[in-house]
């Protein structure tokens, strides 16, 4: 694996949706290279026939009813920092 | 000082011999006597504890007391408390009041346990010191330049300093476990899927569990009745409601397999010489005792920070600032600014590496290389445990590589902090139960002995670690 | 719309499992509609940290019939997915929906769709939840905020993706109105609520990059949008502008479509498998059960109405092209046998009605029995077929349950009203009545004419066997 530019820390913090300060891209762009030169080990063991472990505990087919409950909207809405009505105010889409 | 136990407290309230209402202001005199030094509390929720204690001196004249009654106990900042602030140690949650009690409290709650306040942690659980929380930095009572490990660093500290009789911490990789070590105390992670994860705030999911951590064996087993079992609000928990607390100390014909791998390079000799003879001691009550391989713990570490930054890149995106938490008020032009803005300044580094991090490892074109990869090596880890334990009751080692570091000392270099999780994430890849039991000290610093044992077999883990405890005693200075 | 534009459309088309109680994965009320902004919501459905989702057992049933509907081929196991990105409806930050790589296993594959235009191929059929709902002041583009209402988020979609097979935009209506249908009659989908049926639309052309068009919300809109944004392509395609990888908002106010600030491409979901739901089985006994209480579908309908009503194809077609209008004709065949009549009121002049006037077939408050006996009438030549119409269509226009007929609104069926009013006609017009000895298109004006007099209430064929008898006794 190549290092981590700064192109490539730019995209991931634009998908992550965090901006970051010119001071944060050069220190993470090291310290990912660095802990993903770590993960390199990994390439040490054949896993061809193995299967990923995505679940831990070997549970299926977990159900809810469907039976309706009201819930406490007031006590939610009352958490979001921007309103308008009772909508939550965001900026603008396009 | 002689602490009280938890369930020397809920006997004594039950019977009517110990105040609910003293024994909850007793505890809140020592946090503020001593929490200004030690810093294990994000919020003390006193006026809510007196209240809850005043209700169960009410139940106890109709004899409606739970097993908890009276208990005060701590609870981690990243576990939801209704009405009670939760911040998970972020920026981004300061102020932050669930609309809901995650399951584990409610049960707790049910049981009579009282409240007392929500502990300090590495923000989001990212950290193995408690000094990457976004508020302070919590200190090992032990020594107090040293830190109490993490990321349930508050828990801990509270227990060990006697701030709590209990407390709830949680375990992603040995966030229990670790600062349980550090501090001298008792700490279980439970089973995968035993206890609730429901209102336990995700940093990975498939990884982590709420767990007691506790001043002693029996103490910890009791909060572990109180809190395991089923859940229909997490379909991952498939917990049986268990009583752990009837022990039956013996070590007769006990099989303690001793992996070597958890003996590695970087242990400290005083602590693989501690382990050693708590092992030699049981060894001597009649246990018998073998040294095994577990090839696949070596690939644990890298596989184990791979999934977690992975998942909790994706768990940590709804926090844009929009339905709670911070929001930035510089008046950002569209929503993908605010949301920006909202996360620079609401995520401390550690955390936003961890996004970066865990992003590039589901990215299209190395998700196969990476979170694929380590999902594999994760089954072979699962394997390799499942063959140990055909052979053996419990598996043994050292909790932590060494004794609790200096403040400072790990956090300008985030592989030398992450390696030091060596020991402890292996439990968490495999899904099985772990402890970590005191077994000693060095330069006055507390060594935890980590007994790992097969899923659903917390019963027999505690029953080892009271055998051990009966030997050993509670850890003292 | 001509092969040579190599047009090629997809459709991604979003069905809300209405007939559910609940949300997806908890138990909030699925039914959003009239609810005022944020009341039908809770720590789930808006992503307060530390909660998890629990999949609603009737969402999956609901699933399989709708696959078994499209012929696909149901998996034995499926699971669900994350798909990573931010939007301000969506309140995780990421979708919980199904996806076929990676592990991943959605609850069906591989169905088709008979049209008349042709077979579509569906690409596959998934379980998903609805994000929220944004709102504006004026437009997307104009306005300077948006509002966030999340009583939608978290109710069960089953996202129904075709292979780009439709042929124009007016076969892209004609899919749609189908799968309505058998949505309806499957009755997990009920496609006349608002939003409940939504689509994003895939569009190339001269086999250039794909663009895709979302937020279409009705059938209407959908031919509309396309309709544009191949006008849009071609302009381009003149100009020689390329056209990139590109997705598209159409705006039914303004009825363009605009260019979303830059969006992730399909590649940057970052897509793995959901942690905190487990896999779900499939076995062939619940499907084969499933199956067995599959109720008739639009195609084997229209097959029966043919055999059973003896009514033309075309008929039979646009019957159950809606459920309830299919409804309506059945019910009230039940207590006559008129089945022509009444399969041409409801399928030509009800219909066509209804859609030049924006009005639905809830906007019908009578009983199908009434309508019924109208045409039973109409048989028994106690009223014209004229009358029948426009008192139907009166009675839907005002919203009545009952036909209301005017004072001298009967129709008129004696021979001698009839004969008095072809005297009047023909006197008024001789230049028509000489023609009509050699031409007979002349005796349909001489018809209209008189239709006009008596108001359309004269008995259709006495007083075309009136004018005819006439004509003949007078040449
Ligand atoms: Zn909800």
């Amino acid at each position: 694996m190549k290092g981590i530019s700064r192109e490539d820390v730019r995209h991931l913090a634009w998908l992550a949706k965090i901006e970051l300060s010119a001071q944060e891209e050069e220190t993470l762009s090291k310290q990912m290279a660095d802990i993903l030169n770590y993960f390199k080990i990994l390439d040490k063991i054949d896993t061809k026939s193995i299967e990923p472990a995505y679940h831990v505990r070997e549970v299926k087919n977990v159900f809810r009813p469907d039976e309706p409950r009201k819930a406490n909207p007031d006590e939610i809405l009352k958490l979001a920092p921007a309103k308008k009505g009772r909508y939550v105010k965001a900026p603008k889409i396009v | 000082m002689k602490m009280q136990s938890a369930w020397e407290i809920a006997e004594g309230v039950r019977k009517g011999s110990i105040s609910a209402v003293e024994i909850v202001e007793e505890f809140f005199e020592r946090i503020e006597k001593h929490d200004k030094e030690i810093r294990a509390f994000i919020t003390v929720s006193k006026d809510s504890a007196i209240q809850q204690a005043k209700e169960i001196e009410k139940k106890r004249r109709e004899k409606k007391l739970g097993r908890l009654a009276g208990v005060p106990i701590a609870v981690k900042d990243n576990i939801c408390t209704r009405g009670i602030e939760t911040t998970c140690a972020s920026k981004i949650l300061k102020g932050y009041i669930p609309p809901y009690d995650a399951t584990a409290v409610r049960m707790l709650k049910e049981e009579g346990a009282v409240i007392i306040g929500k502990t300090n942690l590495d923000e989001f659980g990212m950290g193995s010191s408690t000094e990457f929380s976004a508020f302070f930095a919590t200190k090992n009572p032990r020594n107090l330049n040293h830190v109490p490990g993490g990321s349930s660093g508050g828990s801990a500290a509270a227990v060990a300093k006697g701030l709590s009789a209990v407390a709830l911490g949680t375990d992603t990789g040995g966030s229990i476990r670790c600062p349980s070590a550090f501090c001298g105390v008792v700490g279980v992670k439970p089973t995968y899927g035993l206890v609730s994860r429901y209102g336990l705030i995700a940093y990975a999911n498939t990884l982590e569990q709420i767990g007691p951590i506790a001043n002693n064996v029996i103490d910890a087993a009791l909060l572990l009745s109180c809190i395991a079992g089923h859940d229909p609000h997490d379909s991952t928990s498939i917990g049986e409601n268990k009583d752990y607390t009837k022990f039956n100390s013996s070590a007769k014909k006990l099989k303690i397999g001793v992996p070597r791998q958890y003996f590695g390079e970087g242990t400290q000799k005083a602590v693989s010489d501690a382990v050693w003879r708590a092992i030699k001691k049981l060894e001597g009550e009649g246990a018998e005792v073998e040294e095994i391989d577990l090839k696949s713990v070596g690939y644990a570490l890298a596989s184990y920070y791979i999934i977690a930054m992975s998942e909790a890149s994706s768990n940590l995106a709804r926090y844009d600032g929009l339905r709670y938490g911070f929001q930035d008020s510089s008046g950002a032009r569209d929503w993908s600014t605010l949301f920006s803005k909202d996360r620079k300044a609401g995520f401390g580094f550690e955390v936003k590496k961890r996004i970066m991090l865990g992003t590039f490892a589901l990215s299209a074109g190395y998700f196969d290389a990476y979170y694929l990869k380590a999902q594999k090596v994760r089954n072979l880890i699962i394997q390799d445990f499942q063959r140990a334990f055909k052979k053996f009751d419990v598996l043994m080692g050292p909790t932590m590589p060494t004794t609790a570091f200096k403040l400072g000392e790990k956090t300008v270099d985030p592989l030398a902090m992450y390696m030091s999780d060596c020991d402890t994430v292996p439990a968490n890849l495999a899904g099985i139960p772990a402890a970590s039991i005191p077994c000693g000290s060095s330069n006055g610093l507390p060594i935890g002995l980590q007994i790992m044992a097969t899923p659903f077999e917390e019963g027999k883990m505690l029953n080892v670690a009271k055998t051990l405890e009966d030997i050993l005693g509670v850890y003292a200075e | 719309m001509k092969d040579d534009l190599g047009l090629k459309i997809g459709l991604e088309v979003h069905c809300q499992l209405t007939v559910l109680k609940t949300k997806l994965f908890c138990s909030c009320p699925s039914n959003y509609r009239g609810e005022d902004p944020n009341t039908n919501i809770c720590e789930v459905c808006t992503g307060m940290p530390g909660t998890l989702p629990v999949l609603n057992e009737k969402a999956v049933e609901a699933a399989v019939k709708i696959a078994l509907a499209l012929d696909c081929k149901i998996s034995e196991s499926m699971n669900f997915f994350r798909k990573n990105y931010f939007y301000p409806d969506l309140p995780k930050n990421f979708q919980i929906t199904q996806y076929d790589k990676a592990g991943g296993s959605p609850i069906a594959k591989e169905g088709l769709v008979e049209t008349i235009a042709g077979i579509i191929r569906i690409r596959r059929i998934q379980l998903e939840e609805d994000p929220g709902k944004l709102s504006y002041e004026g437009t997307i583009v104009s306005s300077p905020i948006s509002l966030v209402d999340y009583n939608r988020a978290g109710v069960a979609l089953v996202e129904i993706v075709t292979e780009p097979d439709l042929k124009s935009p007016k076969h892209a209506r004609e899919f749609l109105q189908k799968l309505r249908s058998i949505l309806e009659h499957i009755g997990v989908c009920d496609g006349s609520l608002e939003g409940a049926m939504r689509c994003d639309a895939n569009v190339s052309l001269f086999g250039g990059k794909r663009v895709e068009v979302k937020n279409i919300s009705s059938f209407k809109e959908v031919e509309r949008a396309l309709n544009f944004e191949i006008t849009r392509q071609k302009t381009m395609a003149n100009v020689a502008k390329a056209e990139g990888m590109e997705t598209r908002h159409w705006d039914d106010v303004r009825r363009v479509t605009v260019t979303l600030r830059v969006k992730e491409a399909e590649e940057d979901y970052r897509y793995f498998p959901e942690p905190d739901l487990v896999p779900i089985t499939i076995s062939k006994e619940y499907v084969a059960d499933i199956r067995k209480r599959m109720p008739e579908l639009p195609d084997g309908r229209k097959a029966r109405f043919v055999k059973q009503y003896v009514i033309s194809e075309e008929i039979a077609g646009v019957l159950v092209g809606e459920k309830l209008l299919a409804d309506i004709f059945e019910e009230s065949l039940r207590t006559r046998m008129a089945s022509n009549l009444l399969g041409s009121w409801l399928a030509i002049d009800i219909l066509g009605y209804l859609n030049r006037s924006e009005k639905t077939l809830a906007d019908m408050k009578f009983k199908p029995k009434d309508l019924a006996e109208l045409a039973r009438k109409v048989e028994k030549k106690e009223l014209t077929e004229n009358t029948a119409k426009s008192v139907v269509i009166k009675a839907i226009e005002q919203g009545k349950s009952t036909f209301e007929f005017a004072k001298e609104g009967a129709a008129i069926t004696d021979e001698k009203s009839i004969m008095d009013a072809v005297k009047e006609v023909f006197e008024a017009n001789p230049k028509a009545v000489e023609d009509a000895k050699s031409d007979p298109k002349a005796i349909n004006f001489l018809m209209g004419q008189l239709m006009k007099a008596t108001k359309g209430r004269a008995d259709h064929e006495l007083a075309r066997k009136t004018i005819e008898q006439a004509i003949t006794a007078g040449s």
